[in-house]
């Protein structure tokens, strides 16, 4: 990359304006620029970990030719990553009169000490702009980032039913979530010719107090720099890589940012496989595969925040490679793979092969995961992933399991694949458990023997989220629990806490 | 979901308008002055050791550090506990927990300051450090001398009666995860002055507190606070260690210094909710009357005593919840321990009195098979007999078995208990449990004369009123409710009415806003004011109209005198040209309180509020996760000023106290290092955890006392509603052994915790 191919300043559109940011340190968070250099104290910083929802805004992009809305933390985003996109806060809703959204939170009695409400409030924005009436548990997954420590929530989900009720001027900020899509206004115009008048159209190139931040358009760029820069950190969400820099303190001298690279947010689908692109965000990717497994929905919705979904990629999580992360039990239980590139070259790697100790992959220094490949359920496999953990939302787990398992015709099991997340030090496969019952009756004898074989897979760690103990006692009946599930079309028992109500 | 039950009126919160569009000023949203300088604190890493050596070489040579603060520019007392002068500042030479801050570091930004910080290299030599109640108990290590409750013969009724139960169980402590977190900024002013904006529940000790740090007079420091993005406690004593350190830096470098913490090290420094653990021995009748009640506590105090004297003696206090005990012997020990130290909590010792008694009930409810519930209401005080508290104050105001009794109707208790027992004996995989537990919560602080309040109403001539009082608001809609007292008195719109900043200079020598007192003390302060002023306004009008005083009166932006109709604003305009005073001070004394902290007798208490709640959950056998169902709650906030504002602190109480006892789990490590300091990993109820089916309603009911308009306080006590919650759980794991075996389940119940009770009763 040549100088003169680059450009240096970071745009994006805030209330109506286009904003241009040069010479700043590239891991400068947008918490920090909006309450440091833009004066726009409505957005709170509670935790600085993208735990309590107090900093959440609203960015936008143009999907399908319209704006497309979803909230974020902006205390782990750098200010670098909004480049080219639209941004909300809680002040870009301003105007005479109160916003739907704002009215229904002090109708409600919504807000006590006030200080997670603007958080809330752009929680809600993307809610209003999104989702047509939502029902509760789409209020939970929309809110499911925020902490509130005073009101216990009630008002708020009721201002979150309240605010399709109000009526105030129609125009594009004001009006909610339609169930038939409604024509482009001329506010939408007006942001979408902006957007397109900033569109990055050469590679983002910053250079601050001895960093480097790059954010190139073309993959073969991006590979390119990888390869080049070994030592650089990549960042798509920045999910993780913020909490570095704000609670490690950590310089990075060299970032590159794939939120550019449009090639990697693609997501393919052949007749066997679903193929999803690096800068693909948990949101987009569990929604496409919950299409096609849609046993998966209540893991998915267990999975982070809304906002930390939005944000962060489904490859991001499988790279960061956390023993503790929730998509790659069920990833390495559907024998996924990876397409692996360093510069021009390609290769693939199954999941369960990509993990090799704490922290290690099987990843050369200049190669990237540009995406991961998971067949589709032509076999009709039964299969589930549970996760458990202290609370429902927005938690890390003690145990995270996931089971695909085929039977013959005389139920016979003829495929396992049982991988558990929290158990050792990366994901792993539970190959012991699934020899002992390949060939055998999927039966309560056979559970049994498999509950005691799991003793042979794993000794897993106490800390701070479980007991050692209770991790194995969990992943033991979570096993039961699968068996359970896969007889349930013969019983009207309630097995999980989700089908339950007074 | 509720019907209001005053006339009084459900107005917004005073601020709401501005939270929702992010203009509510913080502490950290003040437009900061040139030369503002930020403060990281360098934190000891060892739980109880002496510090050898401190080289802070790489600090001074890091980018944009200006300054160190360390003991030896401490020009004062290097002290800021709020009763016993045993929390220091900053360590001087010995470190008693794994976060208390040693020295600081100024620089220029926050950023640079917390780099800075991290480069400092300090040598230690350890000391024997001590985290286990038990072993601090068999020192004899406390942070204060043990306290003792007895009324009548407990040990000789233990023998008398027809059943014996003991036991030990415990309950955790709670991190009060303000969103807010605690912050100072301190700006020094002429003639060695300093001006303060902090996030406080108490300017008036923080006022004193830095004034005694910096070797100031009083009168030379000015606290103001607006509001707190939270408190629940934990910004009443434990504000001032980061308002001493900003002062001090300020006065020091006679610039602008800022001390915001992050939230690690905020959890990492602060105190908590104290945990408790609880031994007991307990008799009663074969009906389930309760004969003798032995109780021994070992509370969590950490390394000192901050507030733990009056934490524990409001514990002690509320053991009998809402029961006639008539013999009992509890013993209070406050354990020092090298872990932070512990501090108020919404409740304040008050729900770990309670529960104690309430997990009693619970097992002897077992014990003789019968419904708890009908233990509960055997044992409750009655209105006239058996209402003597152990501490000897008479229960008057009694409403406990009729708020009981409307709420087991309007849950329909008993048709569910049957429901549930039916869905029990046909689910092996997931229980349901249901429990009723009721509150009975003594107001007014312990300590008779933080029982005062004042105020200031002024009038201006266009009509509009602006109130100062001394409580602070932290989202509990305080200044809403005393705008609205003194819009009532006047006749006039709320809208009329504004309440500002909490300022030492405007009103001397308040109370903490605790105790759940705010509103009954600054209410009636804000009260008197206005109606002095309306009194002069009286006195003028008769005498200018030759009218009688009792014909005039103030309605609807009104004053009627007879027949004769004036604008408030055309009277206020009159006034002032015939020079009335137009503002006014206002003061109040709870009446009536006297207590003996020797002894613990007395009335400390000027009423009691009552309130109970019916939880429903669902546990998962095979997991030990839960599900809260459904919620019943029924409060008594007597004549509630603000209906709606009264059942945002129920509900918030209600949720706060089940994630208590449930998913708030602290965990330290075997060096004394919590590990829970961060919302990823100390788990507060998030949005999914308030229930599908939420019912909460006000108890129809009139403070018997004059309070201000007869209403009761409801910051505290609505968090005790809370343990419906925990024994909802604790009845779902006893349905698997078909509820023939105490649960040995302690709080929180973490999922981890219910499936080894889940675990033990299936093994017993």
């Amino acid at each position: 990359m040549s100088v003169a191919e680059s450009e240096s300043v970071i745009r994006f559109i805030l209330d109506g304006s286009v904003v241009s940011i040069s010479n700043i340190d590239p891991s400068l968070t947008l918490l920090q620029y909006l309450r440091e250099t833009l004066y726009r104290s409505g957005t709170k910083e509670g935790c600085a970990e993208g735990d309590c929802g107090a900093c959440t805004v609203v960015v936008g992009e143009i999907v399908d030719g319209r704006i497309r809305l979803h909230s974020i933390n902006a205390c782990i985003q750098f200010v670098a990553m909004l480049h080219g996109k639209l941004l909300f806060t809680v002040e870009s809703l301003q105007t005479a009169e109160l916003h739907p959204v704002q009215q229904a939170m002090v109708d409600c009695h919504g807000s006590q000490c006030g200080f997670c409400t603007s958080g809330f409030v752009m929680s809600l924005f993307a809610l209003f702009k999104t989702t047509a009436r939502p029902d509760r548990s789409q209020i939970n997954d929309a809110l499911s980032g925020n902490l509130c420590r005073c009101t216990g929530y009630r008002p708020i989900i009721e201002a979150a039913a309240q605010m399709f009720e109000i009526e105030r001027p129609d125009n594009w900020l004001t009006q909610a979530a339609q169930e038939h899509v409604s024509p482009i206004d001329e506010y939408e115009s007006g942001l979408i010719n902006l957007l397109e008048s900033i569109r990055p159209e050469k590679i983002l190139y910053l250079q601050h107090s001895g960093k480097q931040f790059f954010a190139p358009l073309a993959v073969d760029e991006f590979a390119q720099l990888i390869e080049q820069k070994p030592g650089a950190t990549i960042v798509a969400g920045n999910t993780d890589v913020g909490l570095w820099v704000n609670k490690q303190l950590r310089d990075l001298p060299e970032v590159i940012s794939l939120s550019q690279v449009n090639e990697l947010k693609k997501i393919e689908v052949t007749d066997s496989e679903i193929i999803i692109g690096a800068g693909v965000s948990l949101s987009d990717a569990f929604t496409e595969l919950v299409r096609h497994y849609p046993e998966l929905n209540d893991l998915f919705r267990r999975f982070a925040s809304m906002s930390i979904r939005n944000a962060g990629t489904l490859v991001g999580n499988v790279a960061n490679g956390s023993p503790i992360g929730d998509s790659m039990p069920i990833l390495i239980a559907l024998n996924s793979e990876l397409n692996l590139r360093k510069g021009k070259s390609q290769r693939k790697i199954a999941l369960d092969q990509f993990y090799l100790g704490y922290q290690q992959k099987d990843c050369q220094p200049g190669e990237f995961i540009e995406s991961i490949r998971i067949p589709l359920n032509n076999n009709h496999y039964q299969l589930a992933s549970y996760k458990v953990s202290k609370r429902f939302d927005q938690d890390i787990s003690a145990v995270c399991s996931a089971f695909v398992i085929g039977l013959d015709e005389n139920g016979i099991i003829d495929h396992l694949r049982i991988a558990y997340g929290g158990m050792a030090a990366t994901p792993v496969r539970a190959k012991n458990t699934e020899q002992v019952l390949l060939g055998k009756q999927w039966s309560e004898a056979s559970v049994e023997i498999a509950r005691q074989k799991l003793n042979e897979d794993f000794s897993p760690l106490s800390d701070v989220r479980a007991s050692s103990a209770y991790r194995l006692k969990v992943a033991q009946n979570l096993i039961t629990r699968f068996f359970l599930e896969s007889q349930s079309e013969h019983s009207d028992q309630v097995i999980d806490l989700a089908g339950v109500s007074s | 979901m509720s019907e209001s039950v005053a006339n009084n009126k459900s107005i917004p919160h005073e601020s709401a308008h501005l939270h929702v569009t992010g203009d509510a000023a913080f502490a950290d949203d003040i437009s900061q002055l040139e030369g503002t300088l930020f403060i990281a604190l360098f934190t000891s890493e060892k739980a109880h050791a002496k510090v050898i050596s401190i080289d802070t070489s790489a600090v001074e040579a890091s980018p944009g550090f200006i300054s160190l603060l360390t003991t030896e520019d401490i020009t004062g007392s290097n002290d800021c506990g709020p009763i016993i002068h045993d929390d220091p500042i900053l360590a001087d030479g010995v470190v008693s927990y794994i976060g208390q801050p040693i020295f600081a570091v100024i620089a220029d930004s926050f950023l640079n300051a917390r780099k800075a910080v991290k480069k400092a290299k300090v040598i230690y030599q350890q000391l024997d450090a001590v985290f286990d109640l038990n072993q601090a108990d068999n020192n004899k290590s406390y942070v204060l001398p043990p306290m003792m409750l007895k009324k009548g013969d407990a040990s000789g009724q233990l023998d008398a009666a027809d059943c014996r139960l003991e036991g030990q169980f415990k309950v955790g402590g709670q991190e009060h995860f303000y969103l807010e977190g605690q912050i100072a900024y301190a700006v020094p002013k002429e003639d060695g002055c300093l001006h303060l904006w902090c996030s406080t529940q108490h300017p008036t000790e923080m006022q004193h507190l830095v004034a005694q740090a910096c070797q100031l007079d009083a009168n030379q420091v000015i606290v103001e606070m607006r509001r707190m993005g939270g408190g629940f406690g934990g910004k009443e004593s434990q504000s001032a260690i980061f308002c001493c350190i900003a002062s001090l830096a300020a006065k020091k470098l006679n610039r602008p210094v800022k001390c915001r913490l992050d939230r690690d090290d905020d959890m990492l420094i602060t105190g908590k909710r104290h945990h408790f653990d609880y031994d007991y021995q307990a008799a009663f009748d074969n009906d389930g009357k309760i004969k003798s009640l032995q109780l021994k506590m070992l509370v969590g105090s950490g390394y000192s005593a901050d507030l733990s004297g009056p934490v524990v003696t409001r514990a002690l206090c509320h053991v009998d919840n809402a029961y006639t005990l008539d013999h009992v012997d509890l013993g209070a020990y406050c354990c020092k321990t090298n872990t932070q130290s512990n501090t108020a909590f919404r409740g304040f010792g008050g729900p770990q009195g309670a529960f104690a008694t309430e997990y009693i009930i619970d097992n002897i409810a077992r014990c003789i098979g019968l419904d708890a519930l009908d233990v509960r209401k055997l044992n409750f005080y009655g209105k006239t007999e058996n209402n003597i508290t152990p501490y000897g104050q008479p229960v008057e105001d009694n409403v406990i078995n009729e708020l009981v009794a409307e709420l087991e109707k309007s849950s329909e208790y008993r048709s569910r208990r049957k429901k549930i027992e039916a869905f029990n004996q046909s689910s092996p995989v997931i229980k349901k449990g249901l429990a009723l537990t009721p509150v009975k919560f003594g107001i007014s602080f312990n300590v008779v004369h933080f029982n005062q309040a004042g105020a200031l109403v002024h009038i201006y001539t266009d009509g509009s009123v602006l109130v100062n009082h001394g409580g602070t608001e932290m989202g509990q809609g305080l200044n809403t409710k005393v705008a609205q007292v003194v819009a009532i008195e006047l006749g006039i719109n709320p809208k009329r009415v504004r309440a500002t900043a909490t300022d030492t200079s405007k009103v001397a020598n308040t109370s903490a806003t605790a105790a759940s007192t705010g509103s009954d003390l600054n209410g009636k302060a804000a009260q008197d004011a206005a109606r002095l002023i309306k009194n002069r306004l009286i006195l003028f009008l008769a005498e200018k109209h030759a009218i009688d005083k009792g014909l005039i009166s103030f309605a609807n932006d009104k004053v009627h005198l007879g027949e004769k109709v004036i604008q408030f604003n055309e009277l206020i305009q009159m006034a002032y040209e015939a020079r009335v005073q137009l503002w006014s001070d206002g003061f109040y004394k709870t009446p009536g309180l006297h207590w003996d902290q020797e002894k613990l007798v007395g009335s400390p208490f000027y009423y009691y509020a009552y309130g109970a709640s019916v939880s429903e959950v669902a546990i998962d056998t095979l997991t030990g996760e839960f599900k809260l169902l459904r919620a019943d709650l029924l409060h008594d906030a007597g004549n509630s000023i603000n209906p709606a504002i009264d059942l945002g602190q129920i509900e918030g109480g209600y949720i706060q106290g089940m994630g208590w006892l449930t998913t708030e789990e602290l965990v330290w490590n075997d060096e004394g290092r919590l590990l829970t300091h961060a919302p990823s990993t100390y788990k507060i109820p998030a949005v999914s955890d308030c229930p599908a089916e939420f019912h909460v309603k006000l108890f129809k009911n009139q403070n018997v006392k004059d309070s201000i308009m007869r209403s009761k306080a409801v910051g505290e006590p609505p968090l005790l509603l809370g343990f419906s919650a925990f024994f909802a759980i604790r009845d779902a794991i006893a349905s698997v052994a078909e509820y023939t075996i105490h649960p040995p389940l302690n709080a929180p119940a973490t999922a981890e915790e219910i499936l080894n009770a889940v675990d033990y009763c299936l093994n017993s």
